[in-house]
């Protein structure tokens, strides 16, 4: 017994390795939202196409739907709106963009180039709406339920693996 | 008649003089908004040094010069004028971004072992250190490697030896 004794270090270097490799792999941001499980925050935004109709939180209402904030300054949306264009076409959901501290020109001249997957897209101009919803990392995307409950949010990028593994299932649940 | 080399510290001094010169104006425009009131900014630099910016993540919210951050001290900003108080502008923040934008963290049960985390690991070092002395203590004189004065380099206090 006494002569492992010299393991100890050993052991205890094991343990901090292993903890310092958990870490690499953890992302500092992404930030565990508190929104999730809450009622989405009210909103009365213009739509990006039509600043005389607005859209607001209640209007939402009695549907499941998918909010995508972008913005035509945004690298990372670029890269992820193929896919976002080719999951609206699947017709799963209504896919609603917030444009988030845009120009309403240049938002829109960004959707005629690269395709517009949203039934429409809510503007907002100096962001308020997006600090309401806790935006700080363009793209971001959150899935509301019937009752206007924020049930997901995905910060950066959507990729395939998340739309498969954690928001269809997640749809088909909130949906059935 | 000029040598090449002072021809060339000319062109260098030149391209300083442009580039700092373009620089500085840009720089003196962002502190713009500050003067009108200084004790209600004095209060927004004390909220907000205390708030996590969460573009870059080791600036706080008064350090950083990030976009959401600047509008983040746009609405403490407002929210001190209307007169809210420090703690309702913290819940403003933290139900949006969650406990992580405080450098603070409130004190709760998840929170325990990073608030007590670092006392704990004194208090098993100090245990450690007690009784491994202790123990030493005990042992008797054989135990011990004996100094060896006339064998080992015990250099004199000072003086040259001969």
């Amino acid at each position: 017994m006494k002569s492992l004794k010299f393991l100890i270090p050993l052991a205890l270097f094991g343990v901090l390795a292993l903890f310092l490799a958990a870490g690499l792999k953890l992302d500092p941001r992404e930030v565990p939202s508190p929104l999730i499980g809450k009622p989405a925050p009210d909103f009365k935004l213009t739509r990006l196409d039509d600043p005389t109709a607005s859209i607001s939180r209640d209007d939402m209402l009695g549907k499941v739907w998918i909010l995508n904030v972008w913005a035509s300054w945004c690298v990372a949306c670029r890269e992820e709106h193929p896919m976002l264009v080719e999951f609206a076409q699947r017709k799963l959901v209504p896919v609603y963009g917030l444009n988030y501290k845009d120009v309403r020109a240049d938002g829109t001249a960004w959707l005629s180039r690269h395709g517009n997957p949203y039934e429409a897209s809510l503007f907002d101009g100096d962001g308020r709406v997006g600090i309401d919803f806790g935006v700080y990392g363009v793209p971001e995307t959150f899935v509301i339920d019937r009752k206007g409950v924020i049930r997901f949010k995905q910060i950066g990028p959507l990729t395939p693996e998340v739309l498969r593994d954690r928001i269809e299932p997640l749809l088909k649940s909130l949906q059935a | 008649m000029t040598h090449p080399e002072t021809r060339f510290a000319r062109v260098v001094l030149l391209a300083c003089l442009v580039l700092f010169g373009a620089t500085s104006p840009l720089r003196a425009g962002e502190a713009a908004p500050a003067a009108d009131d200084p004790a209600l900014e004095a209060r927004l630099v004390a909220i907000t040094s205390e708030l996590r910016c969460l573009v870059c993540q080791n600036q706080t919210i008064a350090d950083s010069h990030a976009d959401l951050a600047v509008d983040l001290r746009n609405q403490v900003r407002e929210m001190l004028r209307r007169g809210d108080s420090r703690e309702q502008i913290v819940a403003y923040m933290t139900a949006r971004y969650g406990d992580f934008v405080l450098y603070r963290p409130p004190l709760k049960e998840s929170t325990a072992l990073l608030w007590f985390g670092p006392a704990l690991l004194m208090v098993a070092g100090l245990v450690v250190l007690v009784v491994v002395l202790r123990r030493r203590a005990r042992l008797p004189d054989e135990s011990f490697e004996t100094d060896d004065d006339t064998s080992g380099p015990t250099p004199a206090a000072g003086g040259p030896t001969s």
